[in-house]
Parts: structure tokens; sequence; C-alpha cells
């Protein structure tokens, strides 16, 4: 099962409401996916600042806090429940070898614009934790999860996030991801746990090097064996792509000031003006994409 | 009698519709607020009028015997799924599986559908006014699918007697689905359908596919469609 959401702001209108609209949708695919919620979500950021998504698990804050300033050039370091928000100016391979060393914590994900907090529990219980209501931004896409075939942990849960401003969120299965997480391995690529969306995601990030990202969805036709409708976000905006069976479900619904998609329309129902919205399915195969 | 959905529960909706008050003898429903809710209209067995204001979710107007459904907004998978009698007419789109296993009745459909349409039908008649999706009369056993925009992969796979008429383009017929002779008696009931849908377009511009009947018994020369 496992429920997905996303919301692209084509305006400034909604802002400020982002994170209010998405917690709703969230709350409403509760029935897709009771075991975990997660969603990562963009700020337009013209700054030098790295910001660094870490969930501290069983680490207490205090003594992250003190650990990681010995090592790094802090600028801000924001708590929120168990993830806290690490800002700094130096580059990200400075920062990731650092934090991958350090023992206990989960780095979730990191960019420039890119924030993700996602953990186990109901999602209307993880969308509360979190605060979801009072984030702001350009763009975000969140996921609720009915797990399958790895374990109900932080690291099984979804947004991945493989790459700079990079995440993923997908219903579904996927087929060949051991095969495939050998070969991206090879290449370089690290994971965290068995599940086979990070190994999506990793593809993902691997073929950005080389292509953008509707180029990258299209090859996934032919490399990503499995059922799937996945979301994929950059720091600009996000692609669609459900597989050529399309035994997964989404509906899309366009105005004038936002694009959403969802797993069910009942998602979306809440959504300023939405009833005048130009809604539709988007058709098995092709990638839809907004933003760069 | 309006049935708010904000106010009441989709319990208690189904309900009131599949136990209507007799003495009262109402008859015209309108379900406001459906907001994406699945089930909506199940279950009804009365000859009565619904009308739905708004998109709803799965299932709608699944099992319908007898009741006139109308739903002024968009369907989420399987509207009208095996329904046995009775009339459903989306003004929208409608998502995959539409009308899904039904034994009769009719389901008039003014946008596209999706994947699926009609999979396993067996009696009910659907009409499409936009295009449908890929796998489209999947094991389709009886009844009629009209489809005036185009078809997509796979149309008619593995099919039995439903007859499937499309105006636009066909991307590829499943297996043991062929074009047929469009006869006098199919104009007629052709004519007959669009008439019901509202629809003007005229039987001649349609092509008429059907089983070719060679997958019905198992015949080793067939094995590859298998």
């Amino acid at each position: 099962m496992c429920g997905i959401v996303g919301i692209y702001l084509k305006s400034k209108k909604f802002e400020k409401s982002l994170g209010g609209m998405l917690s709703k949708m969230l709350i409403s695919m509760e029935s897709r996916g009771p075991d975990s919620a997660g969603f990562a979500i963009y700020n337009k950021n013209k700054n030098k600042i790295y910001k660094y998504s870490i969930c501290l698990n069983e680490v207490s804050f205090e003594k992250f806090r003190k650990e990681i300033k010995k090592k790094i050039i802090l600028t801000k370091l924001d708590k929120n429940s168990d993830h806290v928000i690490l800002k700094s100016t130096e580059k990200p391979s400075k920062i990731l070898p650092i934090l991958e060393g350090f023992k206990g914590i989960s780095l979730v994900g990191y960019g420039k614009s890119i924030e993700i907090f996602k953990q186990v529990g109901k999602p209307s219980n993880v969308v509360k934790k979190f605060d979801l209501d009072n984030f702001s931004g350009t763009h975000a896409i969140g996921h609720t999860r009915m797990a399958t075939e790895s374990a109900i942990t932080t690291d099984g849960s979804h947004p991945y996030s493989t790459g700079e401003d990079e995440c993923l969120v997908h219903n579904g299965s996927l087929s060949n991801h051991n095969n495939l997480r050998r070969k991206l391995k090879k290449n370089g690529s690290k994971f965290n746990s068995d599940n086979d969306t990070e190994v999506a995601a990793g593809y993902i990030s691997d073929s950005l090097k080389q292509r953008n990202l509707k180029q990258t969805l299209n090859k996934g036709l032919s490399d990503l064996d499995g059922f799937y409708t996945f979301i994929a976000g950059t720091h600009s905006g996000f692609a669609v792509l459900r597989d050529e069976i399309a035994c997964k479900p989404a509906v899309i619904a366009e105005t004038k000031d936002y694009v959403a998609i969802s797993s069910e329309f009942q998602a979306m129902a809440h959504l300023p003006n939405v009833n005048n919205a130009k809604i539709f399915e988007p058709e098995p195969g092709i990638v839809y994409s907004w933003g760069k | 009698m309006i049935l708010d959905l904000k106010k009441l529960k989709l319990r208690s909706v189904n309900e009131k519709l599949q136990n209507i008050d007799r003495k009262k003898n109402k008859r015209d429903f309108v379900v406001s607020n459906p907001e994406g809710n699945h089930a909506i209209c199940a279950g009804l067995t009365e000859n009565i009028d619904v009308t739905i204001k708004g998109h709803v979710g799965y299932y709608c107007a699944g099992m319908n015997q007898n009741a006139n459904i109308i739903v002024d907004g968009n369907v989420g998978t399987g509207v009208a799924e095996n329904m046995m009698s009775g009339k459903v007419h989306v003004k929208g789109n409608a998502s995959q599986s539409a009308g899904a296993t039904a034994h009769g009745g009719t389901l008039i459909i003014d946008g596209n559908a999706s994947s699926r349409c009609g999979i396993s039908m067996k009696g009910i008649d659907i009409i499409v006014k936009g295009s449908v999706g890929h796998m489209s009369a999947f094991m389709a056993q009886s009844g009629n699918l009209v489809v005036c925009g185009d078809a997509g992969e796979a149309l008619g796979d593995s099919l039995y007697e439903t007859n499937i008429y499309v105006k636009g383009k066909v991307k590829s017929l499943g297996a043991d689905c062929e074009e047929k002779k469009m006869n006098k008696q199919h104009k007629t009931k052709l004519k007959e359908l669009l008439k019901k849908a509202g629809s003007n377009i005229k039987p001649e511009q349609f092509k008429r596919y059907g089983s070719a009947r060679k997958l019905y018994n198992f015949n080793i020369d067939n094995v590859s469609n298998y």
C-alpha cells in the first residue's frame, strides 16, 4: 500500500501555508500507511549555507552538540523533536564523512534547500511531533508507509535522500533492487538499509550526475523492475512517474497556484480551490515534471 | 433530501440510501461534500435517484441494483464495480477498473477512463465519451463497451463475448481480440447505446472488436498466445 503526496507551488501565495497543506494530506493518507511517515520540504536558499537533516535516534541533543562542535564550524543547530538541522558553510565533502562516522545518528538528507524529517509511528503523530503545520516552503513531498519488504525503522522510512537536495518517495515495490544495489555500490553509492526505494533513490542520484531528472526517470523505466509510483524531488521542483502497468494509483490536481499529487483524491480534498482544479491521472510510463 | 458528508458519517449516508423510508417514498437524494471518500452509494437496491456533488474515491456505486446515480465530478478506482442493474453516470473522468465484473446496468463516463476499463465485465453496457487506458475489456465476458475516443494497449485481451466499439485509434489489440464486421444488428444496438449516453455520433464511425475464440479451449498450437 503506502501513500504518497506532494505539492509544488507555482506562486508565492501559499508558501507560508505549505506545511499545513502537506500535513493534512499526510494525515488523510494514514489508512494507506500507518507504520511510519516522513516529509521533505524545500525552501529557496541563496546563501552558501548547507543544511544537514539528522535523526539523533538514541543520542542526546546535548551530547551531539558538544561532540559535533569540536569537529565542524557550526552556523546553527536547530532541534526539532528527535531530529536536528545542522547548518554550516563548510563543504559537504568535509562534513558528510564526519556525520557518517558519528555513531548512533542517521543522516536523512542534506542540501541547500531541503529539510527532511521521518520517523516511525502514525502519520498524524509524526506530523504533530515535527510541527509540520508551521513549515513554509516552495515545494514538499511526503510519504506514509505500510512496510512490506524491510523493517519498520527510521532508516526504512521515506523520503530517501541519496544526493544533494534530492529525495524520493515510492508507492510500490521493486524486484531487481538487490542486483541494482550491488551495481551501484561498485560505482561508489552508499546505502543504509535493505530497502528497495533507497536503491531507486541511489539509482536516480547516480544517473543525475550525467542526466537531468526527466531523462533519468525515462531511463529508469527500463532499469527499474517492479511496481511504482515515484515522486522525485530536487531543489527546484519534482517529477512523477508511474510504471507501465500502473497498478499503483496517483492523481494530480493543478491550479494556477499549485500542483498537488497524491495516491488518492481524498488527500487533496481540503486544498484551496481544488474543486476547480484540473484533475487527472498521470499516464503510465510518462514522466511529469514541474520546476527545472 | 440532501445528505451532507461533512455532517454525516459515510456509513450513515449509505444506510439511509440502502434503506429508504417507503412510507414517505422520497426517491431523490443529493450527496454533498463527498471529498474523495470511498464506497459512496455502494450496495443500493432501490429505484432511487442520487446525485453526488463532487469528486469521489474508490468503488463508488459498487454492486448497484436499480438506482440511478450521477457523479458530478471524477471517480476513483472501480466505479460501478459488480453493478447488477440501474445506471451510473460520471460527468468527469474515471480511474482504473471502471465497471469491473459488472453483470448489468449502464455506466456512462463523460470524460476518460484509465486502464482496465470493463475488466471481466459480465453484461454491463459501458459508454465512455473520452478514451480508455491499457488492458480495457480484459477477459470481458458479455455486454458492450463503447469508446468514443481512443483505446490504449492490449484492448480486449483474452476476451469472451463482449462487443467492443471504438471510434478512435486502438493502440494495440490484446491476445485473441480481432476486428469484426459491423452488421445491422450491431449498428442498431450501438445507436441505442449512444442515444442512452446522449451522443449523436453515427454508429458508422465506429469499428467493432470481439473475440477470435481461439483461446476458449486449450490448443497446443496456440501455446504462444497463453
